[in-house]
């Protein structure tokens, strides 16, 4: 028998209630408000001077990274609440992984480029 | 009632409290472990393209390339294309298959908009000879942003079977699991692309 076919409370473990939606309209609403501005934040920063501009750079890396936290809580729903917990472990992972690989390689990269014997220009 | 710290047991299932949890939670776990591991594949993309993007080998530069007006656009079209899935998958979570459908097809039509324009785009900078095999930097460039834009179109074809299924099957728990890792997924994508407008575009044209 196919899963889809069996009744609808099948899919339910036995003793856990009905699940209800934590997220509603308004919560997506207003992460979508939050990261339009982020975005159009991030454009404003890049096209003009109102930021000191050596500092545009790292201007822009924190937007991005508020955009990033809007986007995990308001529309992956990332929370405080108990069914959060394993997710946020594992998302703790990742970016750690992601951070090493960016990380390193430019680390390990520029050390090399810092190293390399002059070459001739073409 | 038993507690675990000041969490109630019933409520602890992630910490072993309350026996095992609910079918769309484990599903949706599993398919974060997904997402979190195509993470550290675009982060090697990342990387990659961190590293080559000032060796354009005599050839354009971002600076000359980028049309920041067109990534705005893009990147709204994207973010739109977001929130509109999030009302979508609200929707479906409360049993309204009309709203439901109304979402999923604004979801494709800003999903297609955003892909239409990076083609374009792709289409004129080959044309002007700055095709991903002009220089490092290009290739950098065109892998990282289309591995982006083949995730996109995957999960626009992925939308089309899930419409076609909602339709069919009607809003069904497994249905709605499906409905509801698709989310995550386009979400994830909302959130590469933050990473790609910000180090590719926004920093290439400094």
């Amino acid at each position: 028998m196919d899963r889809d076919d069996l009744p609808f409370y099948a899919d339910r473990t036995p003793g856990v209630e009905e699940h209800e939606p934590t997220a509603n309209v308004l919560s997506y609403t207003v992460g979508f408000a939050l990261a339009v501005l982020a975005t159009i934040a991030s454009f404003v920063v890049a096209e003009t001077d109102l930021l000191w501009p050596p500092g545009i750079a790292v201007g822009l890396v924190v937007l991005a990274i508020a955009q990033i936290g809007v986007h995990l809580v308001f529309f992956l729903h990332l929370g405080s609440g108990p069914e959060s917990t394993n997710n946020i472990l594992a998302l703790t992972f990742g970016v750690l992984i992601v951070f090493l690989v960016i990380a390193g390689s430019l680390w390990i990269i520029a050390n090399l480029d810092a190293n390399m014997m002059p070459m001739p220009v073409h | 009632m038993a507690t675990i710290g000041a969490v109630p047991i019933d409520l602890a299932r992630g910490r072993g409290g309350g026996g095992p949890a609910p079918t769309r939670i484990v599903v949706a776990y599993g398919f974060w472990i997904f997402i979190l591991s195509d993470m550290v594949m675009f982060s090697a993309l990342f990387a990659a393209y961190a590293v080559l993007s000032g060796n354009t080998a005599g050839g354009p530069t971002g600076a000359e390339l980028f049309d920041l007006r067109n990534v705005f656009i893009e990147t709204m079209c994207l973010l739109l294309s977001s929130y509109t899935a999030g009302l979508g998958a609200l929707s479906a979570e409360r049993r309204q298959p009309g709203r439901f459908l109304i979402f999923a097809g604004l979801t494709f039509v800003l999903g297609a908009a955003f892909l239409f324009i990076e083609i374009t785009e792709f289409a004129g900078m080959v044309r002007q000879g700055a095709g991903p095999s002009r220089s490092a930097f290009l290739s950098a460039f065109f892998t990282l942003v289309g591995t982006h834009g083949a995730h996109v179109a995957m999960g626009l074809l992925w939308l089309i079977y899930l419409v076609a299924q909602v339709i069919v099957k009607g809003l069904r728990p497994a249905v709605l699991r499906r409905l509801l890792c698709f989310s995550l997924f386009w979400h994830a994508l909302d959130i590469v692309w933050v990473g790609v407008f910000t180090l590719v575009y926004l920093m290439g044209v400094q």
